[in-house]
């Protein structure tokens, strides 16, 4: 209910949402949470194993029961903590994880069948049938488990990712925060602060007090308005800081357009790369519920809880409230209630010697030890002495102490301190290099010792960053704080550790019974602190119980560590820019508009996109089009844009030698003005690229690679330089961008370069010479990649779609036209030539019957690793041509005809096929066991997955001119 | 994880390709027997603690660099060019 | 104790009072036949099958932590057998086999489930690479199916077809393809090895290995000195330092996996996906968790934790594959330490010392292999002579070149 005069709540702002159907009333400022409980709504959800009915327990994002789906107008989102969801108009919510309505859960059932789903249960049975896990057993249970649903539907939703940098970076905005911040940013560092919650201030919204002889809220809007005012310091509200990287390194979650009705372009999230120098942990702790038998029902809250929805919010979570804790802080919440109006039960307090004078009945030495109501809590058994009392309540606060939120210091492995005195573990100095937790964080609970702990380690930072401040401390509360440890209560029936997982007291038990008496096998087995609140809720206790169980100490027990993020983030926001089209970047030729404009399919060909083949009207197919242009250039003429090639220009009086290092072949002794082949190794002795390499001029080289390894290369030759040979003298570049290249091949492709050169040029075959073409510098080569007489002209890139468009209208004038990425493949596979497709990585240079360019000569990159038995020899499969008259496909395995067809007679496979026009024949390349022995033969083709069983004939894989007269022409 | 490249300061390390330990700096001369090369090209020191490896400004400055790095903590204590490394 | 559905009905009706520790904690032993070092999956299965194969009971399995707390308690559960290389493709089919029986087998229920495995293909030169592989598959005797764009849809609606920046061309769809219950399988396997006498000590971390003349005599460990006649090392993530007690330097460079759980959701990915362009796999856990990885974060590591760029690397993918799943929020993140190799394939093989055994070398695919790495290597263990499926697992391939590289990316730990 709502209390009047209470709470930060903007009351002249009425909020309208709907939760499972039905319309509430809030305001500005409440969570969904808050203004379900003003509309004395406590039911909120369905526990994740027992289908228990469940309420809110906390007032924070490690809520683990109210999880609700929020539906918007597209899609929807699954496993919104109603806690942390900021209510807007027209917000729509609904329940999760029930089968039927949220009242009447048939799964509940399975709140019935508790005895038989013991932790671990499901791996000792549903074992047989085998058949029977699959087609029964399983599917039950999946369709039983998880929590909400997605949609199905694409997230179209928008999101953002961003870096920041700054000199500290403060988590958290509670009292040590502030002072952090207030003390760092008077210094003049940067500063980034981030709130996890909608407003800045932490405990001083939920708590208030005196700070500074002024009310908190007074201090606090002074404070922030100084930190607002400080141009060095940035606020982030709505923003958590999810995990602690290397170096200096966190991620954060903002909440940008969550609390607002969705509109286009409002991002909801944005994930934060933030690089701090320096980092403070100011996160506070959070307080630990008991496990007392029927401990979950809705109405049972953490008392810190009761206190935020009462000081923050304006709502009593309930008319008649009992208080179940083991601190003096604690009964704060109770006074508070009453001053409020509303009635205190109860206070329970397992402490015997605590302070008995409250205005309400108190009961010292006394333990909850049960509670009843179905749907909600009606009341709860209280066993003082050896009497068990009755006492009727809607709501009952526990608080079985407190633990400093210190995940972040757990992100590098690095595992916490039990501290005794505190009933807790406490953060491991240094554990993340360059943050340091402060306040409640680090045990220091008091509001005095959160602004005196947050300054001096700002104080530290300033100083450390060479700065200065002079600051005071203001006083505050410093109540020492006194807990007696109490994790669990014994009693009759199930006492819940884990709520969202539906961990109990006795699974824990039974988990150290069996033998899971490590922590980490307690969890596992369990699945203890592997729900959504990542066991924030139950981690002590639940270790508490196994120590109990295992007769060790918690300190001994150990801990399990926790694991970014602290709290969970939705694959979306970290994966912001990547849908679509922007996984990858995208790289376009010069020519790409032109290709398109004649309808040319465009193919991902790595990052860069390619024409696939140019159709002509009537044509249905792409073999069509493409046997098309392999005729058009076997006959006439083609053009096609190879600019994704990568070149490197190479220059220096030592650009030979170097060539000579990392090809297999001689590249020193290439006249200038002259172009050659060149094979290239991985130091490992395999085949890492080919391609070819002119020599423009005495010192000075244009190495080209293919379109897939041209980074690898480039990477490899700076390698290569700069580790083996640094005092050479040469330099090189890529300038792949920088060139235009187009390929002019077939019978008429001298006469249509000559016609745009300004002046005749005669070039013999693997010749290279400067060209002038319309006025620009470019330059022309002789090289072939079809196996007609082939040219390539170059010009910069900025003259590439110009010179397109021309080549190809001159070129249509003469019979010929442009020619795509199929066409291309058809051409080399009928000379022969060979791609990534061939050279995959796993082939050598004998593999592909090229160990006669491994100069004998002179030392080669790769040249000593391939002479390791296992890379030589004729059980290696050899690049084989294949002929066959059915179709083939790349992919099919060969056999020797008559033998059986398994892995053991399997001779090698097929990589590249194609129909050849111009043989009037199905064409293959492939790898053969000791395939150049054994040309002539027949071989079996078999490819099981599109039904293909062929045979065909080994030949040299040079099909079309073997003798290269066309080239040379 | 940030780096430190000689040439280009502090930069976050999506700026770097990573090859391996520097032992592929010490390529054996011409002519090793292949022991000397399996060696070089496939066995490692491994350590679980500090060690010194390779990367690549590949989006900066392309110089390869010699870091010397803890594989437990990523804690980074000094970066050199391989090009200009003292022997 | 023999589990079944009728005693959890019966030790439920009386408090669950009755179930018995699913292994004994026993101290060490003087000596034993054989000491295994490593209590993760593949130690534990070694000593099954040692037991259970050979008849060798006299065997410790030496732990350093707890039981099953390496990468088979960290990895995204898939279990396949889609290798197309000799070598590769007898053995892990022999271990889906063994996979398809381990419930019984062990009387555990591991949860293996075949949901089928799809991996998409964005190109034609990838699609030919993943035929050659599928009938590669298929002459192993193992199953694979080639599914065109609308064969794709039909399996994963949810995908998208539409203008991504990799076009979905189609996939290969391994039907044996599925996922486990990674934890269960290590405590499946203990618990047997247990039930056979074996002596699983844990917190006992190796300090040495003991070897005179060349014969391996036993270790020296926190709890005290251990005779063995044989020792297996079987330690995958830690294999360099406890080889190099022995004097080895293996060829391995550990490097670090990240791999990623969401919140629980309700049944909304039935197979394993698997999108090589982005190098992101993913399947939906019984428990409703989306489990999902990538590539390595590429540098050698001992951190067991993983840094930003590749966890958005991986985000990302998901997100341009299948963008149904951006509103699930990752709950955790985690990084195993994987013993890469320069082919990418492992090592189980003899060592130069008498006695003395290594399995290593798993890189990132220990965990399907888990039961035919137990098979292989305790009959290597207990016959000295390789079994027939791992005949090629040679720790010293490297140094002739009979090398297993399925990606064909060479002597670079870190590319496999």
């Amino acid at each position: 209910m709502r209390i009047d005069g209470k709470g930060l709540i903007d009351r002249t702002k009425p909020v309208r949402f709907r939760f499972d159907g039905k319309d509430y009333a809030g305001y500005k400022g409440d969570t969904l949470a808050s203004a379900l409980l003003a509309n004395d709504v406590r039911l909120v959800g369905r526990s994740f194993k027992y289908h228990r009915p469940r309420g809110v327990l906390t007032a924070g994002s490690e809520e683990p029961n109210a999880l609700v789906e929020v539906v918007g107008p597209t899609n929807q989102t699954p496993n919104v903590r109603a806690t942390m969801q900021e209510v807007f108009e027209g917000l729509v919510a609904q329940s999760q994880n029930r089968l039927g309505s949220l009242r009447f859960d048939l799964l509940a059932v399975n709140d019935y069948l508790a005895p038989f789903l013991s932790a671990g249960f499901y791996y000792k049975t549903f074992m047989w049938p085998r058949v029977f896990w699959e087609g029964l057993y399983e599917p039950l249970i999946r369709r039983a488990a998880g929590l909400g649903s997605l949609s199905g539907r694409h997230d179209e939703g928008t999101y953002e990712k961003a870096f920041a940098f700054c000199d500290v970076l403060v988590i958290g905005s509670g009292p040590s925060g502030l002072m952090a911040a207030l003390t760092a940013g008077r210094a003049g560092a940067d500063v980034i602060l981030c709130e996890e919650s909608h407003a800045f201030g932490g405990r001083l919204l939920s708590d208030g007090g005196v700070i500074g002889g002024v009310p908190a809220g007074e201090w606090l809007a002074q404070i922030l308005a100084e930190l607002e005012a400080l141009p060095n310091v940035r606020l982030m509200l709505r923003t958590t800081v999810t995990g602690a990287y290397d170096h200096g390194t966190y991620g954060a979650l903002e909440r940008v357009g969550l609390h607002k009705p969705a509109r286009p372009n409002l991002p909801r999230e944005c994930f934060w790369r933030i690089v701090a120098k320096h980092a403070v942990l100011a996160a506070g702790a959070l307080e630990r519920p008991v496990a007392f038998p029927d401990n979950d029902r809705p109405g049972i809250m953490l008392a810190s809880a009761v206190r935020t929805y009462l000081n923050r919010y304006g709502v009593s979570p309930g008319k008649r409230v009992t208080l179940f804790a083991n601190t003096d802080q604690a009964r704060a919440v109770a006074r508070e209630l009453m001053a409020a109006g509303v009635t205190v039960a109860a206070i329970i307090d397992p402490r015997p010697d605590a302070s008995a004078v409250e205005d309400c009945p108190v009961h010292l030495g006394a333990e909850v030890v049960g509670s009843w109501g179905r749907l909600g809590l009606a009341g709860i058994q209280v066993r003082k002495g050896g009497d068990v009392l009755q006492i009727e309540t809607d709501c009952l606060a526990m608080s079985g102490g407190w633990n400093p939120t210190l995940h972040l210091t757990c992100h590098m492995n690095g595992r916490p301190r039990w501290s005794e005195e505190l009933a807790a573990f406490v953060p491991m100095e240094g554990a993340v290099p360059g943050l340091v937790a402060v306040g409640a964080a680090n045990g220091s609970m008091s509001t005095y010792g959160a602004l005196t702990t947050g300054h001096a380690a700002a104080q530290k930072i300033v100083a450390a960053l060479g700065r200065k401040v002079q600051i005071e401390v203001p006083q505050a509360e410093d109540a020492p704080y006194a807990v007696r440890a109490l994790w669990a209560v014994e009693g009759k029936g199930r006492a819940w550790l884990d709520f969202a997982n539906d961990v109990t007291t006795k699974d824990v038990k039974l988990a150290a019974q069996e033998g899971f008496r490590s922590v980490e096998h307690m969890k596992r087995y369990t699945t203890q602190g592997m729900a959504p609140d990542q066991g924030k809720n139950s981690n002590v206790a639940a270790l508490a119980v196994l120590a109990d169980a295992t007769g060790r100490g918690i300190a001994e027990t150990g801990t399990t560590t926790f694991r970014p993020p602290y709290t969970p983030v939705s694959i979306a926001a970290m994966g912001a820019g990547g849908r679509a089209e922007g996984f990858a970047p995208q790289r376009f030729l010069t020519s790409d508009q032109a290709s398109r404009d004649r309808h040319a399919p465009m193919i991902e060909a790595g990052l860069w996109y390619r024409p696939s083949y140019f159709p002509k009207p009537g044509e249905t197919t792409w073999r069509e089009a493409c046997d098309r242009e392999v005729a058009m250039v076997r006959e006439a003429v083609g053009v096609a844009d190879v600019s994704t090639l990568g070149k490197i220009d190479i220059q220096g009086k030592d650009a030979g030698r170097f060539l000579d290092f990392v090809y297999t072949n001689t590249f020193s002794t290439l006249p200038v003005g002259r172009v050659r082949y060149g094979l290239m190794l991985r130091e490992d002795g395999h085949v890492l690229d080919d391609g070819t390499s002119a020599r423009l001029g005495e010192d000075h080289y244009l190495m080209t690679t293919t379109t897939a390894a041209a980074g690898l290369v480039m990477r490899h030759l700076d390698f290569v330089h700069q580790a083996f040979c640094a005092d050479w003298q040469v330099r090189f570049i890529s300038v792949t961008e920088s060139w235009a290249q187009f390929a002019v091949a077939g019978p008429k492709a001298r006469a249509l370069v000559q016609s745009f050169l300004e002046e005749p040029v005669d070039l013999p075959f693997m010749g290279v010479a400067p060209v002038r073409v319309g006025g620009v510098e470019g330059r022309l080569f002789r090289i072939s990649f079809s196996g007609e007489e082939g040219y390539e002209l170059a010009v910069p890139t900025r003259y590439g779609e110009a010179l397109f468009r021309d080549l190809v209208a001159r070129a249509e004038t003469m019979g010929g036209g442009p020619y795509g990425m199929e066409a291309l493949n058809v051409l080399r596979i009928e000379k022969g030539f060979i791609t990534h497709a061939e050279i995959h990585g796993r082939v050598t240079a004998h593999d592909i019957g090229m160990e006669k360019m491994v100069s004998a000569k002179k030392d080669c990159i790769g040249k000593a690793a391939a002479t390791r038995p296992g890379l030589w020899g004729p059980e290696r499969e050899q690049l084989v041509g294949l002929k066959a008259g059915a179709p083939i496909s790349a992919g099919a395995h060969l056999f020797v005809p008559g033998t059986e067809i398994h892995r053991e007679t399997d001779q090698g496979y097929v990589t590249s096929v194609c129909w050849s026009p111009t043989l009037g024949a199905w064409l293959g390349l492939g790898f053969l066991k000791d395939g150049r022995a054994r040309h002539g033969e027949k071989v079996r083709l078999v490819d099981h997955l599109r039904g293909l069983d062929v045979i065909c004939e080994v030949c040299s894989p040079v099909f079309h001119d073997p003798e290269g007269e066309k080239l040379r022409a | 994880m940030r780096l430190t490249c000689p040439l280009c300061g502090e930069r976050d390390r999506r700026e770097f390709y990573y090859y391996g330990a520097e032992d592929y700096l010490r390529r054996p001369a011409e002519g090793a027997p292949l022991a000397e090369w399996d060696n070089y090209l496939h066995l490692r020191d491994n350590p679980a603690g500090v060690t010194k490896d390779l990367w690549y400004h590949e989006a900066g400055c392309a110089q390869w660099l010699v870091v010397t790095r803890n594989t437990v903590t990523h804690e980074i204590s000094g970066v050199e060019l391989v090009a200009e490394r003292k022997a | 104790m023999r589990y079944s559905g009728l005693r959890v009905i019966t030790e439920g009706l009386f408090g669950n009072r009755g179930w018995t520790p699913a292994w004994r904690e026993p101290s060490p032993k003087a000596e034993y036949d054989v000491v295994i070092i490593g209590g993760g999956g593949h130690g534990l299965s070694t000593a099954y099958y040692l037991a259970k194969n050979h008849g060798i009971t006299n065997v410790a399995v030496l732990e350093k932590g707890y039981l099953g707390g390496g990468n088979v308690g960290r990895n995204t559960t898939i279990v396949r057998a889609n290798y197309f290389l000799p070598g590769n493709s007898e053995f892990y089919s022999h271990s889906l086999k063994l996979w398809e029986g381990l419930e019984a087998e062990l009387n555990y229920n591991v949860m293996h489930s075949q949901r089928g495995l799809i991996n998409l293909f964005h190109s034609d030169g990838q699609r030919d690479a993943f035929v050659r592989r599928g009938n590669a598959m298929i002459n192993q005797g193992d199953d694979a199916i080639l599914l065109d764009r609308e064969g794709v849809r039909e399996h994963l609606p949810y995908l998208d077809f539409g203008n991504t920046r990799f076009p979905i061309y189609g996939g290969l769809l391994h039907p044996r393809g599925g996922s486990a219950r990674h934890d269960a399988v290590a405590w499946g396997y203990a618990r047997g090895a247990d039930r056979r006498g074996v002596d699983l000590i844990q917190n006992c971390e190796v300090t040495g290995i003991d070897i005179e003349n060349g014969v391996v005599k036993g270790v020296q460990t926190t709890r005290g000195a251990i005779r063995a006649k044989k020792v297996g090392i079987v330690v995958a993530g830690r294999s360099s330092q406890v080889a190099a007690m022995a004097g080895m330097r293996l060829p391995i460079e550990s490097h670090i996996l990240q791999a990623f759980v969401t919140e629980g959701l309700k049944p909304v990915i039935n197979h394993v996906v698997s999108f090589g362009m982005g190098h992101f796999y993913i399947s939906q856990s019984d428990k409703g968790g989306l489990v999902f990885g990538g590539d390595l974060d590429f540098y050698a590591s001992y951190a067991a934790r993983g840094n930003l760029p590749m966890v958005e690397h991986v985000m990302e993918a998901g997100m341009t594959l299948m963008p149904m799943i951006g509103r699930a929020k990752v709950l955790r993140s985690w990084g195993g330490i994987m013993d890469m190799t320069p082919d990418g394939s492992p090592i189980i093989d003899k060592t130069h010392v008498e006695g003395l055994f290594i399995d290593c070398g798993w890189n990132y695919g220990g965990f399907k292999a888990v039961p035919a790495s137990g098979w292989c290597m305790a009959h290597l263990m207990a016959t000295g002579e390789p079994h027939e499926v791992a005949r090629k697992f040679r720790l010293d391939r490297f140094a002739t070149g009979h090398l297993l590289d399925e990606e064909g990316t060479g002597s670079q730990h870190n590319l496999h």
